[in-house]
């Protein structure tokens, strides 16, 4: 009796930690969460006091990241932004931004590839990694 | 018997502990700042007074380059901080936050907002003005002045926040991202940490309390 209910609360716990793996991270592997755990605390340190903690942005001052549409677009681009920088007006979410927006150059390609990973898969619809390769190959034809 | 009394002991704590939190109408907030006393002598006895810190006169160009003095905020209660508008690390928390403050209470004009520029090198009133429209800003109810160096850093003492120009942090300028509550008579009330969230809810707590206050 006491072993049928032992072996019955591990495969409820199991189960359990199964349904809550899935619900936090919904269609995406091991290495994308993983990647999207340490951009997190990058982003936090880089990137939030100007874009906000959920990727708000702040009035016609500083874009929201939360824009897909603009994400997938502009996916080559994301890597150039973040270690020069840009200038000039863009659109982002149907509102036009100009202020200039300073990069981050002491980062890292595997720091971009964080970064970028949570941005696109936290806030953009994305669901891949955004690879150190993929960094290197889109830092290579930055403008 | 003894575990009965116990109980009720404990039971009269939670009590006296649930009844101490509800917040009372009278309820108060401190001064703060170095009070002077004063003695003073009337109809031959020696009296105290006690004179709390107050925000002295002070006068800025803000962001449609009209002067702009203490006077604007008499029988008003604001907020104040330090800010510019190229700031990379602690503004645009604190602004955002500040943002929600002056969204609250937008069209309510009991309540002011007054950020003052550190960069007195490059902040404008039209780069001022820019900046505010884009934070979103559409009234007089928010204002943002410059001024030069000795009369902004000195105003800043006087509300009790740090600032200094330094070349070796992000953006050239060093500063406290404090939002300053001040009453109706230029009295320091509550300082909140601008960039932590649970400050800034014990801000909207206490501006409350403060429009409250007779």
């Amino acid at each position: 009796m006491r072993k049928l209910f032992l072996s019955s609360l591990l495969i409820s716990t199991l189960i359990g930690v199964l349904i809550t793996i899935q619900a936090c991270q919904p269609n995406v592997s091991i290495e994308t969460a993983q990647y999207a755990v340490n951009g997190q605390k990058l982003y936090t340190t880089h990137c939030q006091n100007c874009h906000g903690a959920k990727g708000e942005g702040l009035g016609q001052l500083y874009p929201p990241l939360t824009d897909s549409i603009f994400l997938n677009k502009h996916r080559s681009q994301l890597a150039c932004i973040v270690k020069n920088g840009m200038k000039g007006s863009i659109e982002v979410s149907g509102k036009k931004f100009d202020n200039e927006m300073p990069g981050i150059p002491q980062l890292n390609n595997v720091e971009i590839a964080y970064i970028l990973t949570y941005v696109t898969t936290t806030f953009g619809n994305s669901t891949t990694t955004y690879t150190q390769e993929e960094v290197a190959k889109n830092i290579a034809s930055c403008d | 018997m003894k575990i009965a009394i116990k109980q009720s002991l404990l039971s009269l704590f939670f009590f006296a502990a649930i009844v101490g939190c509800a917040p009372k109408a009278d309820k108060k907030l401190p001064y703060i700042g170095e009070p002077d006393i004063e003695e003073k002598i009337v109809d031959g006895k020696t009296i105290t007074d006690t004179i709390y810190h107050r925000i002295p006169s002070f006068s800025f160009l803000n962001q449609d380059s009209v002067l702009l003095t203490e006077k604007a905020f008499d029988n008003k209660v604001y907020i104040a901080n330090f800010f510019f508008t190229h700031c990379p690390s602690i503004c645009p928390t604190m602004q955002r936050n500040l943002l929600k403050v002056y969204e609250k209470y937008k069209g309510d004009d009991r309540v002011s907002f007054l950020s003052h520029s550190i960069d007195f090198k490059f902040d404008s009133p039209s780069v001022l003005k820019a900046y505010a429209q884009k934070l979103g800003v559409t009234n007089e109810q928010w204002q943002f002045v410059t001024g030069s160096k000795k009369d902004i850093y000195g105003l800043a003492d006087q509300y009790l926040v740090y600032t200094r120009e330094d070349a070796s942090v992000p953006g050239g300028y060093d500063h406290q991202g404090y939002l300053v509550l001040v009453d109706k008579d230029k009295h320091i009330r509550g300082a909140y940490d601008g960039t932590n969230e649970e400050q800034v809810a014990q801000l909207f707590t206490d501006l409350e309390i403060l429009l409250q206050e007779k």
